[in-house]
């Protein structure tokens, strides 16, 4: 077992697992309706393939699209098809979705069958597969999966990091897939490395949780990894330890380049949880149509890890959950430096949703906004070694060029700088706004570019 | 036990991550830095008696009532909640002599919040100490009263330690004992004698975070190994721990330069600044024609900051240098 080396950069917030983390997984409560997004990844939307009034098997195709960047869309549930229409969704505002009302049986999709053994499938089987079973990251980026292990031929990939940081506070979905499905993770990784050429393969934990390192070492040691060569790398616990580009720094010290992916050095970072959905994929046909999120905080009676049906709204997890106390202030999907805060209850579970964390009034007060002392430690806490305050300043007063210069585009959004900065400067939010100009900027540059060389 | 509300309550708050923030706020960190000059405060008082008091009372007052009065003639919210006016009041006080008229720390205090700090846009606008250059404003109008040096207890007039150290000193002058200088019973300005109550003021701030080790190590460190090296009697002959525990040294080093608003952003920046104003104190005590060279030396190296910060920008994530 290698120890990652700690990035430079990064907070030590309060990290609030205990609540959860020795909860099991237990099923949530079937749906009643689901209510499943055509979006809900990077990439491109998807196109409905059914329409109200149709019958869906569980894991039905009901949504694909034929863009690159893109993974369909499964029925959580049998049942009938009820509406097609614009919903909302907890990252995108509002997205088109596949209602669907269960009839409570859970009939499977008849065509769905394992593939056979490992060894038996070529990268291109194993690429079709996590395709088709609309496999995205599960750590809430929600990527195409098969994209990610679908590297440009220059571009050789030498290790699948699995990241098993989960570094967020508050959520223990990963740490208790890591416990609980430990064997499939490391047939997924076997598999993701089978696709993507990678001759070796890390799992990356962190040190609060020391059962799952202990879990996984001894899978690997039964045997469950094959023949591949597996490794655990234990990292020292900080936020954002979990980012994609300080994950790959502390287990392998190669800095991906800005503007850059892990694949440029030779890295396929996956999380754990999508390292299992692509063994399932495999061994039974199993498309990604349910996820674990934890659902916790203060203001939710029962916090638990709950094995969920993609659309099933956060309203009815909550209620499972002993329901909303009166004190609750924000609702958020996702954890508490990421995640997006929400204005109803009635969205559904995405495939990129990791938790659902009810905060108390008490615990998110409005913020006076005071001015910048200059003081220096969102520069210190940055994980990008980024300086968020002159940024900022540039990206508040419209000068988004000079953000640029300065590196905004780097920026992760992971939030160190906001939660350090003891004047309570929305330093992330400006750094996002400016970040979305210079993102029209440059999308319309180039479509002039396109534009001028016709 | 919490009461429970049906689900799909509408009273939710959206705003944009992150949603958990640090305990530390700015009020937070100027209240640790008024308790880490508590105990050199306290000294004073002790050393000075009731001068000491009604200057610290009178600069303090004047501090947060200017900043006061522009806001409320501004009709804006008040500002003195962060307590920063309080602290440059009591920086103004604590680097004048306690001999002075009490109309003197006054006006040297609402120069220091009204045109050093209001004027260029309120915390975080300085590009000056206010404190430092309202010292410097006193110190070339009234140059006799801010020159009045006077003993502890008696309050009889004499030069400073300094005046014995430096070249162009007052020659003859007996040096007071280290231990004299260490607990504070020299003349000098009223918050600057007493070393050791800085110094356990500069190691709570420490403690507390509220200011890393670049500055005052840089500075210190430089003065110490300058003043050794360049002796009175050759190289190698000076005496750094009279030239350190004497002037304004360690109040500069620990709660002036340390100015968030007027020094570097990254610990690297810090160190130069640190040791740059080391430098210039050294050039100043040694071959200038003033006995103290901190203040000055402060000031200028607040405005040397932008440009350091400019030369020590950290290196972002992923940068490639180009060849």
């Amino acid at each position: 077992m290698a120890t990652g080396k700690s990035f430079r950069g990064g907070i030590h917030p309060l990290y609030s697992k205990e609540s959860t983390e020795g909860k099991p997984i237990i099923d949530a409560a079937p749906p009643k309706t689901v209510v499943i997004p055509l979006h809900q990844h990077t990439g491109a939307p998807c196109e409905p393939l059914v329409k109200a009034g149709d019958t869906v098997y569980l894991g039905q195709l009901i949504g694909s699209s034929q863009a690159f960047v893109s993974a369909p869309v499964h029925a959580s549930v049998s049942g009938k098809v009820v509406a097609i229409d614009s919903r909302p969704h907890p990252a995108m505002g509002v997205s088109l979705a596949v209602v669907i009302e269960s009839d409570g049986q859970d009939t499977p999709d008849p065509s769905l069958a394992g593939a056979g053994s490992l060894e038996a499938l070529s990268p291109d089987d194993l690429r079709k597969i996590i395709r088709e079973a609309g496999i995205v990251g599960l750590g809430g980026a929600a990527f195409p999966t098969s994209v990610k292990v679908t590297p440009p031929k220059d571009k050789p990939i030498e290790v699948v990091l699995l990241n098993g940081a989960e570094c967020e506070p508050f959520l223990t979905a990963d740490h208790r897939v890591m416990l609980e499905e430990t064997n499939d993770i490391l047939l997924g990784l076997r598999a993701l490395a089978r696709a993507c050429g990678a001759s070796r393969g890390l799992v990356a934990i962190e040190d609060n949780k020391p059962d799952a390192v202990d879990a996984m070492r001894r899978a690997i040691e039964a045997g469950a990894a094959g023949d591949l060569d597996v490794k655990i790398v234990l990292l020292h616990t900080k936020y954002p330890q979990g980012s994609e580009k300080q994950l790959v720094w502390a287990c392998t010290q190669r800095e991906v380049p800005s503007g850059g992916l892990p694949l440029d050095v030779g890295v396929v970072v996956n999380n754990v949880a999508t390292a299992g959905a692509v063994a399932r994929a495999i061994t039974a046909g199993t498309p990604l149509y349910e996820r674990v999120v934890t659902v916790t905080g203060s203001a939710v009676a029962k916090p638990a890890n709950l094995r969920v049906r993609i659309g099933t709204s956060f309203a009815d997890l909550i209620e499972q959950c002993g329901g909303l106390s009166k004190q609750a202030g924000k609702v958020i999907s996702g954890g508490p430096m990421m995640g997006i805060a929400q204005a109803t209850l009635d969205v559904p579970v995405t495939k990129g949703t990791s938790g659902i964390l009810c905060l108390s009034r008490d615990e998110t007060p409005a913020d006076v906004v005071g001015p910048c002392l200059k003081c220096g430690r969102c520069v210190e806490g940055c994980p990008m070694h980024l300086a968020p305050l002159w940024i900022a300043a540039y990206g508040e007063r419209g000068m988004h060029e000079e953000a640029e210069r300065l590196g905004a585009m780097d920026c992760v959004e992971c939030g160190c700088c906001s939660y350090i900065c003891p004047a309570r400067r929305p330093l992330v939010q400006a750094i996002r706004l400016s970040k979305g100009e210079i993102t029209a900027r440059r999308r319309q540059q180039a479509a002039q570019a396109a534009a001028a060389s016709k | 036990m919490a009461e429970i509300a049906p689900a799909g309550s509408d009273l939710l708050i959206v705003s944009s991550s992150p949603h958990l923030k640090t305990r530390e706020t700015t009020q937070r960190l100027m209240g640790d830095v008024l308790i880490g000059l508590a105990p050199a405060a306290g000294v004073a008082a002790w050393l000075f008696g009731m001068r000491a008091l009604g200057v610290m009372f009178a600069a303090v007052a004047s501090a947060v009532l200017a900043e006061h009065a522009v806001a409320v003639l501004g009709k804006r919210k008040t500002t003195v909640n962060d307590l920063s006016a309080a602290i440059t009041g009591l920086l103004v006080a604590f680097n004048i002599p306690p001999s002075v008229p009490l109309w003197l720390p006054v006006i040297g205090s609402a120069f220091a919040v009204l045109v050093v700090k209001v004027m260029f846009g309120g915390l975080g606008g300085n590009f000056l100490n206010p404190a430092l250059a309202a010292r410097a404003l006193l110190l070339a109008a009234w140059p006799v009263h801010m020159t009045n040096w006077v003993r502890p207890f008696d309050m009889v007039a004499t030069a400073t330690p300094l005046a014995t150290l430096v070249p162009k000193g007052v020659a003859g002058l007996p040096l007071p004992s280290y231990l004299d200088m260490l607990i504070g019973r020299i003349p000098g300005s009223l918050g600057e004698t007493s070393a050791l109550a800085l110094l356990i003021g500069g190691i709570y701030l420490l403690w507390r975070k509220v200011i890393d080790w670049h500055i005052p190590v840089g500075f210190i460190g430089t003065v110490a190994i300058m003043t050794w090296i360049f002796g009175p009697q050759g190289l190698g002959t000076g005496d750094p721990i009279a030239h350190v525990l004497a002037g304004g040294l360690i109040l500069g080093a620990f709660f002036m330069a340390t100015d968030y608003t007027t020094s570097p952003v990254t610990p690297k920046g810090r160190l130069v600044m640190g040791i740059g104003c080391g430098i210039l104190t050294v050039l100043i005590r040694l071959w200038g024609g003033y006995p103290e060279g901190v203040s000055y030396s402060i000031l200028l190296m607040n405005v040397a900051t932008p440009l350091i910060d400019r030369v020590t920008e950290p290196r972002r994530f992923g940068l490639v240098k180009k060849a």
